[in-house]
């Protein structure tokens, strides 16, 4: 119940914006997000953006599972 | 590196030599608790428990939302939804979860108006184009899923809709990690933490794990690669003697939280006592209205209620707190099954009896194999 996924802000007012990924396009509330701006992802969750996704964070996720690979895989 | 890492078997057999490495190092059997149902169902399909060492014991939590709604809430929303006054709005997962003597599909299958919604918006929508009903949604979830009804509120406020109301079953994640970090029977050695409630926490907010139950816990995301890092990432610091809380899904996850969110919730609801399946009541587990809302509160509402019945013979309450694995439930898989569950765990798709029974049993009769 917990699922989000993240999605791209192309639009938005101060309680709605229209998302989109992959071709998927749909209308979510943005009273939880007050800082989200177009062109950023956003976590979506029944229905409202609940969260920002940040790129650099995802970067340091993707350089940390590296590194562990690198170290078990010698 | 790209994104497709985190789905890229390679990856997954490096990370499974490295716990079992820190594992060899420990020496002993570990008890790593998933609080997430949405980690159980990833746990499960990804085959991740045949893969680990047999002494590393992955233990489901009581992280799923449906499931832990005691048999009583649902009782009362079958009751409303017996009112002819009332449309029920629900998301689809409570739907077939049995009250003591129903369930909302069939009370919707004898006439009553149930409308299944993916957002709490959609609710206000439904209340909107039915100004003479009551529109009542079951706002049943933890700190991920409640902002959402508490949004949904401030729209109803906002716009005048007067004949939006809610159902709160809301449940918060700290008091029963709490008491099952404590449970001597459980021995925890570790936490699994949530990644989408963690959104909304923040970090920050673990730190009780360090400070009063001295174990480690990692947030994660939902990938067999996220999981397997968190997995690996709390082995090291079992090895190390030195628990901490750590944040490896800091894409979406901040130190803060999201304070924006924490507020709305703040602005409807205040923290009460609620009963859980199988924890029973934990005080300052859940919310309730606050008493400047209570004309949205749908508890209020008059329906008449008989006493709660759980159905014979189902051990959801065990498998909640992880004391057994479903297998060990005598109605699992025979009798009780997706298609026809008993069991609030068996009906919710993330509960832990519904991910075993897709992904796990097969394995238990002697396949083996993960699926791509």
């Amino acid at each position: 119940m917990c699922l989000a996924i993240p999605m791209k802000v192309q639009d938005r007012t101060q309680f709605d914006a229209l998302v989109e990924w992959r071709g998927v396009s749909r209308r979510v509330g943005m009273h939880l997000c007050p800082e989200a701006e177009i062109g950023d992802f956003v976590l979506v969750h029944a229905g409202y953006a609940i969260g920002r996704v940040d790129e650099e964070e995802a970067a340091k996720t993707l350089a940390l599972i590296e590194e562990v690979i690198g170290e078990g895989g010698e | 590196m790209g994104r497709e890492a985190l789905h890229d078997a390679r990856t997954v057999r490096a990370l499974v030599g490295s716990v079992a490495e820190e594992f060899e190092l420990i020496g002993r059997e570990l008890r790593i608790m998933e609080v997430c149902g949405t980690h159980t169902h990833s746990i499960a399909r990804a085959g991740l428990r045949q893969l680990l060492p047999p002494g590393l014991r992955l233990i489901s939590g009581p992280g799923c939302p449906v499931c832990v709604t005691p048999i009583s809430y649902m009782d009362r929303a079958v009751a409303l939804a017996r009112r002819p006054d009332v449309i029920v709005a629900t998301f689809g997962d409570l739907q077939r979860v049995p009250s003591s003597t129903s369930s909302l599909e069939v009370e919707s299958a004898q006439g009553a108006r149930i409308e299944i919604v993916y957002s709490a918006r959609d609710a206000v929508e439904l209340a909107r184009r039915h100004p003479t009903l009551q529109v009542v949604f079951l706002g049943v979830g933890f700190e991920t899923t409640i902002p959402t009804v508490a949004a949904s509120l401030e729209e109803a406020e906002r716009e005048g809709v007067e004949n939006y109301k809610v159902l709160v079953g809301a449940k918060l994640i700290e008091p029963p990690l709490q008491v099952l970090g404590k449970d001597p029977e459980l021995r925890i050695d570790g936490f699994l933490l949530p990644g989408h409630v963690s959104v909304i926490v923040g970090s920050g907010f673990y730190s009780f794990l360090e400070e009063h139950l001295r174990l480690p816990g990692v947030i994660v995301g939902f990938d067999p690669v996220d999981i397997l890092m968190g997995i690996l990432e709390l082995t090291r610091q079992i090895a190390a003697g030195d628990p901490r809380v750590s944040n490896l899904y800091g894409r979406v996850v901040s130190r803060d939280g999201n304070r924006p969110a924490r507020d709305l919730v703040h602005r409807f609801f205040e923290v009460v006592d609620v009963s859980w399946r199988g924890l029973g009541t934990i005080p300052n587990s859940g919310l309730a209205f606050r008493s400047g809302y209570a004309h949205r509160d749908a508890s209020r509402i008059e329906v008449d209620l008989d006493p709660p019945v759980e159905p014979a013979g189902c051990r959801c309450g065990e498998i909640l707190r992880g004391s057994i694995e479903p297998p060990e439930c005598p109605l699992f898989d025979k009798g009780c099954t997706p298609m026809h569950a008993i069991g609030a765990c068996m009906v919710s798709s993330e509960g832990t009896c519904a991910a075993w029974y897709r992904h796990e049993r097969h394995r238990l009769a002697g396949r083996e194999g993960v699926e791509a």
